[in-house]
């Protein structure tokens, strides 16, 4: 098992250094960096000054290996807006982010484990059939226009909830997190009731129900511990997706996380905070990805990973 | 896979031996005979998402031959005009701030949002299944180079990517066409490895290299016709994925820029003005939303005529089922 873990940790090492590299060189092959780390309004001087303090005059190797090496020390610069360490700024908005996104998906699995069951149990039925139609709608809503229609509904209209902002009162997070479960929660009730549906056809379902056991136990006990492995394959895909609505939501609503730290610095053309905040992503991604294949085998002995 | 099973050939070969199971050859060979088409009107939905793109054609091939200058033409008088008939029909959608009436602008962002969701899922359907079939019928050190090289796209967020290289690069159209292109490349290649890999093993693919067939040939004519419905089914979802990725970009304002319209930033610009007039940003939203889902219900229909075990619940009509 631990040999496993190592492995995949190499995997997702490389992946990163692919990343890392192809981030360093595309900066430097397309363009002077100097133009794109500084404001579009910086003068000669500025540039010049720029070059040489961030060692930009030397051979591209050189700069390679010492941007390799600060990035190794965790220095990733720092921010050319803030003046702080960028990485300190990712850190700082990291909570934010995983706050939301894990409540979120915790809402989805739940509710999309729930509905796709019940459309599961008669396929083809009305309730299937309503159900199998709002999620292929909740699918296909582009996030970023339902956040805006909610807000002029619930906050401008009706007056109920806050336009945008930040804080524990949980009326900031009401609309924020509604529109962020919309996309998963179609495209994971779609997984579900495709999953559910093969297995409440199985045997062991038929033998539970020959046994007497109640409707609820064999669906949400029994089958759906079955059923769960290919929705947790989709459910860690969709939160990678969810980075995609975060960066959105984020934005639209205001929330100092690392979606719109992310934007604010490319938007401002900052480059070592877009770097850091990358990184610091796709790190938590690889882990994610690491964490959900452990999950197989604690659900499913027959998976052993060597 | 396959479309249509040809079982009035197996009718002729065995002669009937009772009536009964004659006629009930008859009424298989008839019902799997139905054309495509008829395969869409018994599905409600599919057939409501065709007539939606139907119109949509007809917005990107026509709007812009009769509309285009009235989509910029700046009109002071109807500034922020609500929908409605009060300004003329041009007008039936509302205006924006400028009095630039909605409807030609939606019809001109239409053209434009289209094609770049279009060119780009096009050159991800070529570029993935061409690197997919090297992956799977050549493999070896290329096949995994090419794997692990979509690894690291895939597991990597979409938004993401097209994000550092649109900041990297400039956000032009060829671009974002690239980009987004790159970004879906991955599961076009999955999916052609995964089929060639099976397709490859057999016996026909045998016969056609005792042959004498090369590679390119083999794949040509042997795998890539058997490949295509899956990727067909593909492409329509991804055709929402691309659309809803576009406009995302678009609306942060690093994708298409102005004075250039797409659904997306007519999204973004009527954001300003939603407590004055919500149509701006409402109604272009709406139109993404019909088009996505209208891509999505197309494919889902796709996928029941293409298989097998489901396709005879549309073959099926509501009063045979029920006798």
């Amino acid at each position: 098992m631990l040999r496993y873990i190592g492995k995949r940790a190499l995997q997702s090492a490389i992946g990163l250094s692919v990343l890392i590299i192809a981030v360093f060189f595309l900066a430097r092959l397309t363009g002077d960096p100097a133009k794109l780390l500084l404001p579009i309004n910086a003068d000669q001087a500025l540039i010049d000054e720029f070059r040489a303090r961030e060692g930009l005059d030397r051979p591209v190797i050189e700069q390679f290996g010492v941007y390799i090496w600060n990035v190794l020390h965790g220095d990733f610069g720092a921010s050319l807006r803030r003046h702080r360490p960028a990485l300190d700024m990712v850190l700082e908005a990291y909570p934010v982010t995983l706050q939301l996104a894990f409540t979120a998906m915790a809402l989805v699995l739940v509710s999309a484990s729930l509905v796709g069951s019940v459309a599961a149990y008669r396929p083809g039925s009305a309730v299937d059939r309503t159900v199998t139609v709002s999620s292929l709608i909740s699918a296909s809503v582009p996030d970023f226009w339902v956040a805006i229609s909610a807000i002029l509904l619930f906050a401008v209209t009706l007056q109920w909830l806050p336009t945008s902002g930040y804080g524990s009162d949980i009326r900031f997070w009401l609309l924020p997190l509604g529109v962020l479960v919309l996309r998963p929660f179609g495209m994971l009730v779609q997984v579900v009731r495709a999953s559910m549906i093969a297995t409440l056809s199985s045997a062991f379902v038929r033998t539970a129900r020959i046994k007497g056991m109640s409707e609820g136990r064999i669906i949400y006990v029994h089958a759906l511990r079955n059923a769960l492995l290919p929705i947790i394959t989709v459910a860690a895909d969709q939160t990678v997706g969810m980075i995609n609505g975060l960066v959105i939501i984020e934005t639209i609503f205001g929330f100092p996380g690392i979606g719109k730290l992310m934007i604010d610095a490319v938007m401002a053309r900052d480059f070592p905070v877009v770097q850091a905040s990358i990184l610091v992503t796709a790190i938590a991604i690889f882990t994610l990805f690491i964490l959900v294949d452990l999950a197989y085998v604690a659900l499913d002995p027959r998976i052993r990973h060597r | 896979m396959s479309h249509l099973i040809p079982v009035s050939d197996t009718a002729e070969v065995q002669p009937a031996e009772t009536v009964a199971a004659a006629e009930l050859q008859e009424s298989v060979r008839v019902r799997r005979h139905l054309p495509w088409w008829r395969l869409l009107l018994r599905d409600k939905f599919a057939m409501a998402s065709v007539i939606w793109f139907v119109i949509l054609l007809a917005f990107v091939f026509l709007g812009p031959l009769f509309l285009s200058e009235k989509a910029t033409a700046v009109n002071l008088a109807a500034r922020n005009a609500p929908p409605g008939f009060s300004h003329g029909f041009l007008n039936i959608l509302g205006a924006d701030p400028l009095g630039r009436p909605l409807l030609p602008r939606l019809m001109v962002g239409a053209r434009n949002t289209l094609a770049i969701a279009f060119s780009s899922v096009i050159c991800a359907l070529v570029l993935g299944s061409f690197l997919g079939m090297i992956a799977g019928y050549v493999g070896g050190i290329i096949g995994n180079l090419i794997m692990r090289l979509a690894d690291v796209i895939s597991s990597f967020p979409s938004l993401l990517l097209a994000l550092i290289v649109l900041y990297i690069l400039e956000p032009h159209v060829m671009n974002l066409v690239l980009v987004l292109a790159i970004t879906r490349t991955s599961i076009y290649l999955r999916v052609t490895r995964a089929e060639v890999l099976e397709i490859r093993e057999r016996a026909f693919v045998d016969a056609s290299r005792a042959l004498g067939g090369g590679a390119p040939h083999i794949l040509r004519r042997h795998i890539a016709p058997l490949v295509a419905p899956t990727l067909g089914t593909i492409v329509t979802v991804d055709f929402a994925a691309v659309m809803l990725a576009e406009s995302a970009l678009s609306f942060l304002g690093i994708g298409i820029q102005p004075p250039e319209i797409t659904w997306g930033l007519m999204v973004a610009q009527g954001r300003n003005y939603l407590t004055q007039a919500w149509w701006l940003a409402f109604v272009p939203g709406a139109a993404i939303m019909l088009t996505t889902l209208s891509a999505n219900l197309i494919s889902s229909w796709l996928r029941i005529i293409n298989d097998p075990a489901q396709r005879w619940r549309l073959e099926i009509s509501r009063k045979e089922a029920k006798p």
